[in-house]
């Protein structure tokens, strides 16, 4: 069944992809309703379908956030609430053959890129169909049939392996249209630390195909950007590189697809790395367990404002891309689909403990230590051999 | 068997790895154009091409971080990061990327990388620059942390970092690269984790690593013409660490001396001396002892940085009252 169920969120995602125009928007004008008209040349069953991925976000982020608070959850745990035109615009400029580093905010990407949400629920609760076994968790997703090489729990610190994975493109041939290119997302306050600065450097300096992309969503755990960045336009930090890029509205899916598609074209086609910086908002604290008191009167005005979702779903019933009733069912398709992925994680088995010492090693040096606690380090040469 | 230098033996080694395998490159500062801070890479740039020795800008976190994404991709770098001191600007890298990746994505990544560092003192280049780390590095699941004594296992241990699929911390140490000894030739790749006996004993054992290894084999020769029979051991890899071979010779020995250049507290002699109380209790006729740096920043001026760290001298007489000692402290 949950196969099944992957097959349809990897085609549905799969078929967005292949169903996108190559040709740019003329237009950059943005409707009220959340995105630009249909009448831009965009096929209607694309925006179904990157509607149909947006409110799948919105649903399994909304259970986990309840699976959390269940204890179903463990550890941290950080949604993409309020992030899923942003999450949905980026994934869609991906090609198939192209590489995906996030942070640990991340479920939403992995569900965008076509992972099976039962496995992604499942690594959530710690079982061994999860994503990465049980062994990473929320913050550690990893699906190499996707090309998602992981969800990095340290600030900064995907970036300079997501760097060195366009270094590994890079190092076996030249750029071209048909190479395949590196999207390494990072969320504003990442732009402070030394990571950041290194890897741009360096990927600037020996031109790799990689577009880095701010998640702004205007606070570091409850630090505004402005409070911690001397140069707020974080997107200008890239001009120390002589890295092009533009800050975007996050809110948009078609505008955060257009500009990531453009910026992975320049970066595949010359090896040219790109720094997007698309604006975006969390609906919630930085966590699940967060409260987000720091919040203002203003704030919350804002969030009222910029919940891309509703603004989408109108915007596509207005003009005829979807009517109430199909929208509906896209809701409720959603709904049913994160409750199989709870059933599939639930019915998921926890990792045995005698698979402890499993995949730390590659290759694994006989006869080493793997003591559990309590367990001595050494035999004592009587029978112990 | 050619006698060559350790330098030499890591320099022909990394030539013949590049020219066997199209994956393996060099990343790391001044090893192209300027040939290697202490000239490991010496001619390499002009045979194998910047794209297979990537002279790096002053960014440890950085390339180091490269070199583990490029590592994830199917790549395998060898990354020279010009002193252990060094790495600690890319120890988040190493802690929480390279040794985790595998693991914490359920076996479903790689990272067959390298990471060649020198540590040592004893050139009068004072505190930050004079260290002994491999202990945090030997500390963490998931790495492998290597430490070559002698020119023959540079080769072997190098030759076998860079064909295993998982991340290698080679040590080196400044004071041997000029140390020579007889090298096996063409093919040669050691067993990492194996301990070796660098020489036969039954009085005592005496167990050190890198150069402090060295010191122990020249002194036990030395009490040899004295009647002493001291078994010298060479780690030659701390993770994972060879417990087998050093509980095995205690056994047959009852004493036990650690010689290391790191410090004292919490170093590889603390856990050497764990291992022994739980694998050889029942054998020991004294007290295991341990040699190691004097816990200060190490200090430029010669005699302090003499006093500070561990030598033949200090080890011979703390051997000498291990085998004298029927209770400890006399």
């Amino acid at each position: 069944m949950a196969e099944g169920r992957a097959q349809k969120a990897a085609s549905s995602s799969a078929g967005a992809r292949r169903g996108q125009s190559r040709t740019r928007s003329p237009a950059r004008t943005r409707s009220p309703a959340g995105h630009r008209a249909a009448s831009g040349g965009e096929d209607p069953a694309v925006l179904r379908g990157y509607y149909r991925q947006m409110v799948l976000i919105r649903a399994f982020e909304v259970r986990a956030a309840e699976m959390y608070t269940r204890a179903k959850i463990g550890g941290y745990c950080h949604l993409n609430l309020g992030e899923e035109a942003t999450v949905v615009g980026l994934v869609a400029a991906l090609r198939e053959d192209d590489y995906l580093f996030t942070t640990y905010r991340e479920h939403g990407y992995a569900l965008a890129r076509g992972a099976d949400p039962g496995r992604v629920m499942a690594e959530l609760f710690g079982r061994v169909d999860g994503l990465s076994r049980g062994r990473g968790g929320s913050m550690h997703l990893f699906d190499p049939g996707i090309r998602l090489l992981g969800g990095y729990g340290i600030v900064g610190g995907q970036l300079p392996p997501a760097t060195g994975a366009a270094f590994a493109l890079a190092y076996r041939g030249g750029p071209g249209p048909d190479r395949p290119a590196v999207m390494c997302l990072l969320g504003d306050a990442t732009t402070n630390i030394g990571a950041f600065h290194e890897s741009l450097n360096l990927a600037a300096l020996w031109r790799l195909p990689i577009v880095y992309v701010i998640v702004n969503n205007h606070l570091g755990m409850g630090t505004p950007v402005e409070a911690a960045a001397a140069e707020p336009d974080l997107w200008k930090r890239g001009c120390s590189y002589r890295m092009p890029g533009q800050r975007i509205d996050g809110n948009d899916v078609l505008t955060v697809r257009e500009a990531a598609r453009a910026a992975l074209e320049q970066a595949r086609g010359e090896y040219q790395p790109v720094l997007l910086e698309a604006v975006s908002y969390r609906l919630r604290g930085h966590s699940v367990v967060d409260p987000a008191k720091y919040r203002t009167a203003e704030d919350t005005e804002r969030l009222r404002r910029g919940d891309p979702l509703p603004a989408f779903r109108a915007g596509l019933v207005a003009d005829g891309t979807l009517d109430e009733q199909a929208a509906a069912a896209i809701d409720a398709e959603a709904d049913q689909t994160v409750a199989a992925a709870v059933d599939y994680a639930d019915a998921s088995p926890s990792p045995d403990v005698s698979t402890l010492f499993d995949y730390v090693y590659a290759t694994p040096v006989a006869g080493t230590y793997q003591g559990l606690p309590g367990d001595p380090a050494a035999g004592t040469g009587e029978g112990s051999q | 068997m050619a006698v060559i230098s350790y330098r030499q033996a890591l320099h022909d080694t990394l030539r013949a790895e590049l020219q066997r395998d199209e994956n393996v490159l060099l990343l790391g500062e001044e090893i192209g154009v300027f040939e290697g801070s202490y000239k490991i890479t010496a001619g390499l740039l002009a045979e194998f091409g910047p794209r297979r020795v990537r002279d790096t800008p002053i960014s440890e976190e950085g390339f180091t971080g490269v070199a583990i994404g490029a590592a994830m991709m199917g790549l395998r770098p060898v990354v020279e990061i010009m002193t252990i001191n060094f790495s600690l600007l890319a120890i988040d890298q190493i802690v929480n990327n390279a040794a985790k990746m595998r693991s914490m994505f359920g076996g479903q990544a790689s990272v067959p990388l390298v990471i060649r560092t020198p540590g040592g003192g004893g050139q009068q280049l004072s505190a930050t620059h004079s260290q002994n780390l491999e202990v945090w590095y030997a500390h963490v699941p998931g790495l492998k942390v290597v430490a070559p004594a002698t020119p023959a296992d540079a080769k072997g241990l190098l030759t076998a970092a860079i064909r295993d699929d998982d991340p290698v911390i080679m040590l080196e140490n400044l004071a041997l690269y000029n140390t020579r000894g007889e090298v096996p030739d063409g093919e040669h790749a050691g067993q990492i984790g194996q301990a070796a006996v660098l020489k036969p004993g039954s009085d005592i054992t005496v167990i050190g690593y890198s150069r402090a290894a060295v010191i122990a084999l020249d002194v036990a020769r030395r009490l040899a013409t004295d009647g002493v029979s001291a078994e010298v051991i060479d780690l030659r890899s701390l993770r994972p660490l060879d417990r087998d071979t050093v509980c095995a010779s205690v056994r047959k020995t009852s004493r036990a001396v650690i010689v290391e250049d790191d410090w004292l507290s919490y170093g590889i002699g603390a856990e050497i001396a764990a291992t022994i109380a739980e694998g050889a209790f029942d054998y020991l006729d004294a007290p295991v002892r341990r040699v190691a740096a004097a816990e200060v920043p190490l200090p430029y001026a010669k005699p302090l940085e003499l006093a500070a760290l561990p030598d033949a001298a200090v080890l011979t007489r703390v051997i000498r009252q291990t085998l004298d000692a029927t209770r400890y402290p006399r």
